[in-house]
């Protein structure tokens, strides 16, 4: 199921882009800390991280997330 | 031979079934994308039906209580998206209440088969007015269940999780009728109404509106008994 962050054909969306951008901005943040800049409920965020790391955009450190190459390149084009 | 068919009903102490669904809000995965919250998942017989609209505003007035106590709400029936998207969007039409929790749009009943929300004796098509409270730890910490004819009361669902809350945090147990402070919420003449049955043909719903009851729409009419 899509949160529509990230098109079938691996677009980004509006929400995408947004959390992308806050990442590179920041360099790592938590999904908490994410929610709380966003203001959106913490389970909304969660599942867009989901989506965005199962596409390739981010990894996951200690819960931390952060950006991917191919976010980067990603963000180069939006 | 009659088949027998076994029904999962979760109870009190239970791991939290697992699930994904299609919301209101996005697509959930319960109960990762709640870790560390508490939850209140509560089912509904149906959208567009005058009880469970009244449960919905009264949720939505409590939203910002039960966020303080760090619980989500999630709505939960048997329809699909976009029914919910556009009940939703009636209520903050004809009311001006903005829902601000997840709906689950349970179209295939798995998520209520798993939580046991589907009485057949009270009905076979629709969920009962379930109530389940889960911890952080996805654990089922309460359950209440209500027939379809009577809406809950969303005060005593907040003084549940209050006294379970309260419980954990200083090791105790709470008395009956027991509140966290002394309350200054108070029944009003407003209470007292009941719900006109809604319309069931095209023809009767056009009546509605006409008949003299106080009506938020041609599905949600309240009248005082007498």
């Amino acid at each position: 199921m899509s949160t529509g962050c990230v098109s079938p054909d691996g677009k980004l969306g509006d929400r995408a882009i947004e959390l992308l951008k806050l990442l590179k901005e920041r360099g790592r943040l938590k999904d908490t800390e994410i929610a709380e800049v966003v203001k959106r409920p913490l389970f909304q965020v969660r599942s867009s991280l989901r989506e965005l790391s199962n596409a390739g955009f981010l990894k996951v450190e200690n819960d931390y997330f952060i950006l991917t190459q191919k976010a980067e390149e990603a963000l180069t084009k939006a | 031979m009659e088949e027998v068919k076994c029904v999962s009903m979760p109870r009190i102490g239970d791991p939290a079934p697992s699930f994904e669904a299609q919301t209101t809000m996005g697509p959930i995965k319960f109960p990762d994308d709640f870790k560390g919250q508490w939850v209140v998942i509560f089912s509904h017989p149906a959208d567009f039906t005058p009880v469970c609209t009244t449960e919905f505003m009264g949720f939505a007035k409590l939203n910002d209580e039960f966020q303080k106590r760090n619980v989500q709400l999630i709505g939960l029936s048997i329809d699909n998206i976009f029914s919910h998207i556009a009940w939703v969007m009636n209520i903050k039409e004809k009311t001006g209440v903005e829902i601000p929790f997840p709906i689950i749009a349970d179209v295939d009943g798995k998520v209520a088969q798993l939580f046991g929300m589907l009485h057949p004796g009270e009905s076979s098509t629709v969920t009962v007015r379930a109530v389940f409270v889960i911890d952080p730890n996805a654990k089922i910490r309460a359950i209440i269940y209500y027939p379809l004819s009577t809406g809950r009361n969303m005060r005593e669902i907040l003084r549940l999780v209050d006294a379970l809350q309260t419980a954990d945090k200083y090791q105790v147990a709470t008395p009956a009728d027991w509140v966290p402070e002394p309350q200054t919420w108070e029944f009003t003449e407003e209470n007292t109404k009941v719900i006109v049955p809604p319309p069931t043909s095209y023809e009767e719903a056009l009546k509605r509106l006409k008949e003299g009851y106080e009506c938020v729409d041609w599905y949600f009419c309240k009248k005082k008994l007498s």
